[in-house]
This record gives C-alpha cells, sequence and structure tokens, in this order.
C-alpha cells in the first residue's frame, strides 16, 4: 500500500488548494448548466415567435418577448380535431388528482394504522402482499382492468381514472404511513384502550394529529405520480376525460398545421408547473417520498 | 354484537384495501398469465393452448429489438446515473455553501412528467432547428446530432433524456449515504494522513454498499416500466428502433388489438422485475422483522 505514502494535497500550497476549490465550483457550475439548459431552453422557445425560432438558436433570448404561444397553449392548441389548449385537460387532471390523492391517503393512513399498531396473525403478510403491489409494472393489469372498468360502467371516465390510481397507489399510502406508525410505542395504544378509547378515538385524537410530516410526503408522493401519470391516462381515458399529461403528447404530435414549437414549451410548462411548485415549496417532503421506498428505515 | 365489532375493527378497516389488492393485484396478474396461455386476439378466449404466445412474441424481430433496446437502454442508463450520481454526491458533499440551492437544480427534473421530458428533449435534438441547428449557426458548420431520426442512435437519445430526469435522484440517494458514514472513522483516517480521495475509496464508497443496491433496484425498475419517455421522444420510431417492452405491449392492447401478445409481453416484463425485486424485498422485509 504505497498510496499511503503519498499525500498529493500534503505537498500542495495553498494556492493549489484554493486552485482545487474553484475547480470544485466549476465542475459543479456545469453539471447544473446541463440540469437548466432544458428548462431555458423550454422558457426562451415559449416566449419567441415561430418566425424567430425557424432562425435555429436555441440558446439566445428572444429578441422579442411574446406572450401569443402561452395563449395558444392553454385554449387554442389542437390534440387532435379538438382545439381549445390544454385549458380542458388541466381540469381534468385536478379533477382526477385531487379525489385520488385524498382517498389513497385516508386508506393509507388507516392500513397503516392498523398495521403497525393493531398487529395481528398475518398482519405482515399482508403488508408484504400489498407492499409487492408497488413494484409490478402496470401493463401487467391494463388488460383486466380495462375489461373491469368497463363491466363497471366507468370505462373512459374520470371516476374510472380516480379508482384506478386509488388502487395502485394504496401500497406506497399504506407504505408510508406503516412505516411511520411503527415508531410510535405500543404503549400509547395500549394504554389509551385501557382508557377506554376505542380504534377511531385512537387513531383520531392521537396519531392523526402526530401525522402531518407523514401526511405531507405520501400527499406529495400522490399528487406527484397522478398529475404525471401517462399510462393509466392513455389507457383507460377518451376524448374529454384525458388528463394533461395525454394532452400535451397530443399536441406535440398532432399533424395538423405549421408545427408551433413554441406553443409546445408552452403547454409543456403549464404541465410542469403543478408539480414543479409543489416541489420548490416542499422540496424537502418530496425527496422523503422519493426515497422511502428504497432507502431501509 | 358491538364488542364483536370492536375487537373486529382493525380487520374490517384493512379488508376493503387488502381485498382491493388481492383482486386488482394478484386476480388481474393471474388473468394477464391465463390469457398469455391461449390463442386470444381482439377478444379473450380461455382456452389453454400452452406457450404459443411465448413462440410468437419470441419470433417477433419487432420484440427482438424491444428487448435489445430495454437491455441496452437499462444497462447504460443504470450504470452512466449511478456513477454521476456518485460523483455528484461526493462533490457537493466538500462543504459546499450553495449546497441546498445546488441541490435543488440537479434534482428538479425528477419532479417532471416523463411526457414534458421528452416533450423538452425531442425539440432540443431536433436536427432541423435544435443543438444541432444551433451548433451550426455558431460557425461549426460540419457539426452533426441527429441521434433522434437515425434508427441505429436513437435509443442513446432515450438514455440521455432518461439519465437527466432520474441522475439527480440517484445523487440524493448517495449524499444521505454519504452523510450517514460513521464521522469518527472518518477524522480517524484523516488524522492518520490519509488522502481523501483514499478516503472515500476504501472507507466511504464500500460502506455504501446498501444504497448501491437499492439505487440499482430503483433504476432497473424505472427502466423495466419505462414507456412515457419513449413515447413522447421518439414514438418508439423511427420505425420501431426504440420500442422497448413496455411501448410493445401497449402497442399490442391497444393499436393492433392482439391481447395474446400483449399478456404474454407483459409477463415477461413482470418476470423481469420478479427477478430484481422479489430477492430484494424479502430480504428487506425479512431484516425489519430481525
Amino acid at each position: 500500500m504505497t498510496d499511503f505514502a503519498i499525500d498529493p494535497t500534503k505537498s500542495n500550497s495553498q494556492l493549489g488548494r484554493i486552485a482545487l476549490r474553484w475547480l470544485l465550483y466549476i465542475m459543479l457550475g456545469i453539471f447544473a448548466l446541463f440540469y437548466l439548459m432544458p428548462l431555458f431552453v423550454m422558457i426562451t422557445t415559449s416566449l419567441k415567435s415561430l418566425d424567430e425560432i425557424r432562425t435555429g438558436d436555441l440558446m439566445s433570448l428572444p429578441r422579442e418577448v411574446t406572450f401569443d404561444a402561452w395563449r395558444t397553449a392553454w385554449s387554442g392548441a389542437c390534440t387532435g380535431i379538438q382545439c381549445e389548449g390544454v385549458r380542458p385537460y388541466f381540469w381534468n387532471s385536478i379533477l382526477i388528482a385531487i379525489p385520488a390523492v385524498t382517498i389513497s391517503t385516508l386508506l393509507g393512513a388507516l392500513n397503516g394504522y392498523v398495521i403497525a399498531q393493531w398487529r395481528f396473525r398475518g398482519a405482515n403478510i399482508i403488508f408484504a402482499l400489498m407492499l409487492f403491489g408497488c413494484f409490478i409494472p402496470f401493463q401487467v393489469v391494463l388488460l383486466p382492468m380495462a375489461r373491469v372498468l368497463g363491466i363497471m360502467g366507468i370505462a373512459g371516465t374520470i371516476p374510472g381514472l380516480i379508482f384506478v390510481h386509488v388502487i395502485y397507489g394504496l401500497g406506497f399510502t399504506t407504505l408510508f404511513f406503516r412505516n411511520y406508525y411503527v415508531s410510535i410505542p405500543a404503549e400509547l395504544t395500549k394504554a389509551a384502550k385501557v382508557d377506554g378509547a376505542g380504534f377511531f378515538r385512537i387513531f383520531w385524537s392521537i396519531f392523526l394529529p402526530l401525522s402531518l410530516p407523514i401526511i405531507v410526503v405520501a400527499v406529495i408522493w400522490q399528487f406527484t405520480q397522478i398529475w404525471n401519470d401517462f399510462l393509466f391516462g392513455v389507457s383507460f381515458s377518451q376524448a374529454g376525460t384525458q388528463p394533461l399529461t395525454v394532452a400535451l403528447n397530443n399536441i406535440v404530435n398532432s399533424t395538423t398545421g405549421v408545427k408551433a414549437y413554441n406553443v409546445d414549451m408552452a403547454a409543456a410548462i403549464i404541465a410542469a408547473l403543478p408539480t414543479l411548485f409543489v416541489y420548490v415549496v416542499a422540496g424537502k417532503y418530496f425527496i422523503r417520498g422519493l426515497t422511502a421506498g428504497s432507502v431501509k428505515g | 354484537m358491538t364488542k364483536w365489532l370492536q375487537d373486529h375493527m382493525p380487520k374490517l378497516v384493512l379488508a376493503p384495501s387488502f381485498i382491493a389488492i388481492l383482486v386488482f393485484v394478484y386476480g388481474f396478474i393471474a388473468w394477464t398469465a391465463w390469457v398469455s396461455l391461449t390463442r386470444s386476439r381482439l377478444l379473450p378466449k380461455y382456452e389453454v393452448e400452452g406457450f404459443f404466445q411465448y413462440g410468437r412474441l419470441f419470433a417477433s424481430p419487432r420484440w427482438d429489438t424491444a428487448l435489445n433496446n430495454l437491455f441496452i437502454f437499462g444497462l447504460l442508463f443504470i450504470v452512466v446515473a449511478m456513477i454521476l450520481g456518485l460523483v455528484l454526491a461526493i462533490l457537493l458533499d466538500q462543504n459546499i455553501r450553495t449546497e441546498g440551492a445546488i441541490r435543488t437544480i440537479y434534482l428538479y427534473p425528477m419532479a417532471l412528467s416523463m411526457i414534458v421530458t421528452g416533450t423538452a428533449w425531442k425539440w432540443i435534438l431536433n436536427p432541423g432547428l435544435g443543438l444541432q441547428a444551433t451548433v451550426r449557426g455558431w460557425g461549426f458548420e460540419d457539426f452533426t446530432f441527429d441521434w433522434l431520426i437515425d434508427p441505429d442512435k436513437a435509443i442513446y437519445t432515450v438514455v440521455l433524456a432518461a439519465i437527466w430526469q432520474s441522475s439527480g435522484f440517484v445523487m440524493a440517494l448517495f449524499l444521505a449515504g454519504l452523510r450517514s458514514v460513521d464521522t469518527e472513522i472518518i477524522r480517524a483516517a484523516q488524522v492518520d494522513g490519509i488522502p481523501t480521495w483514499r478516503v472515500y475509496t476504501a472507507i466511504i464508497i464500500p460502506s455504501m454498499a446498501p444504497i448501491f443496491l437499492s439505487a440499482f433496484i430503483v433504476l432497473s425498475h424505472l427502466a423495466i416500466k419505462s414507456f412515457d419517455l419513449v413515447i413522447a421522444l421518439t414514438g418508439g420510431g423511427p420505425g420501431y428502433a426504440t420500442d422497448l417492452p413496455a411501448t410493445y405491449m401497449y402497442t399490442m392492447a391497444f393499436s393492433r388489438g392482439d391481447i395474446g401478445q400483449a399478456a404474454s409481453s407483459a409477463m415477461i416484463m413482470m418476470m423481469v422485475v420478479f427477478t430484481i425485486v422479489v430477492p430484494y424485498l424479502y430480504s428487506e422485509l425479512r431484516s425489519k422483522d430481525d
């Protein structure tokens, strides 16, 4: 192990250390540019006129800022034969996301509470089965789900999409709450039971007030998943009930008329804004949700 | 009666969700598995015929392309995202004053829909007006970057966009891992005069083995499920050059009306996930019980 004898930093002067520090910041800066570049291009393209776009300089700032593309994207762009912009689909996504997030979070909280605090025989197997449900590739349920939605009479409807998102979000929300409640001492529940409090009373007055952080994590996770979903949206919707991601894809691939790149970019930014906003405001909880499924604890 | 209700309340509350998962996850998997063993075409048939559909699947050049693409895409995506994530995490771990801001920048693509990511990169990589035209405009007349429309290279544009989207997340995982390494050991190594890079290669990185495994599981899972990014970026094209198993399955199910092929390709995807995730989940759950 001769490496130990040679210390590259020790022989360096103070100057070398400063140079190294500069190098470090320059590298971090270059990577930051790599991640920011597409966002920059999207924003500047959405503010340019088509004539300016055709001159072909992706990296330049708009010579003349125009919001025409934003207006068109919001209320005039064509998704196939309909030309109403993304506005109706934005509302579809909201109408899908709000009930689906609420129901799946509430059920996940109750499930997690049962599994973590009211342990009964088989509870762990139930948890394992639910957990594994998070990991299946959804392609494997697409065909039967399409038929079952038809039988239930909610194929191609917004309630149908809410139903699908609740079912396949349950595994994750249960996981979040179970892992959170498992760290709360069981003595608390026992003491409350001795005092005569029932199942719901204990949940309502003891567990729920403690749950704010994990509720935020679960809500953000579910909202991001559902808002960004494309597979279920494209498989189980029809004209008029499509979520925003499907509409965006249709606008970009619409073959009618001139290719309006600025409108595409404005529509893409509109589709990205809600989740981006959540990420900027509550990044800490966003990351906790992302890592909850993959890192122990 | 109320006593019985009270005793069984926890089970009654859990039951609907559990039954839903049993039916809509496991029941549906069973249905798909069954149909994959029949001669179903436009409508499902229920007479089991054996592995007929799988034979068709593996004889199909399009499925062959999809599997090849999954292999290329998965390998490059996982390896590069892990290396990039680790490098970024180590760079950020050097007491950077603006760490919070930089981390936010590296991670924000993870908040975006793959459709948004695909749309943005499709525009950037568009040879006519995108990056290629821009660099040519700067005076490099021979600059060529038309991978998006090149059947042999289009899959690498999917890799590029996927890495852009997910590497920040890998960085966040590794950064959390770096922070959880025992600082006493690191300080002791520094006192002994061991150079920083040796501390990383000999002490810190080996101690993060579980994080490498987690990152690998998450990334391979993302790779197998990749669907929206391909749809938005290349639409599976040119031709079907960038088809992945997920887009193949979707095409068979909803455009071609070939339920048998859709079911058998979905089952193959399922088995790939199974072989990766089940051992991992099993060991995770076991170690938690101990």
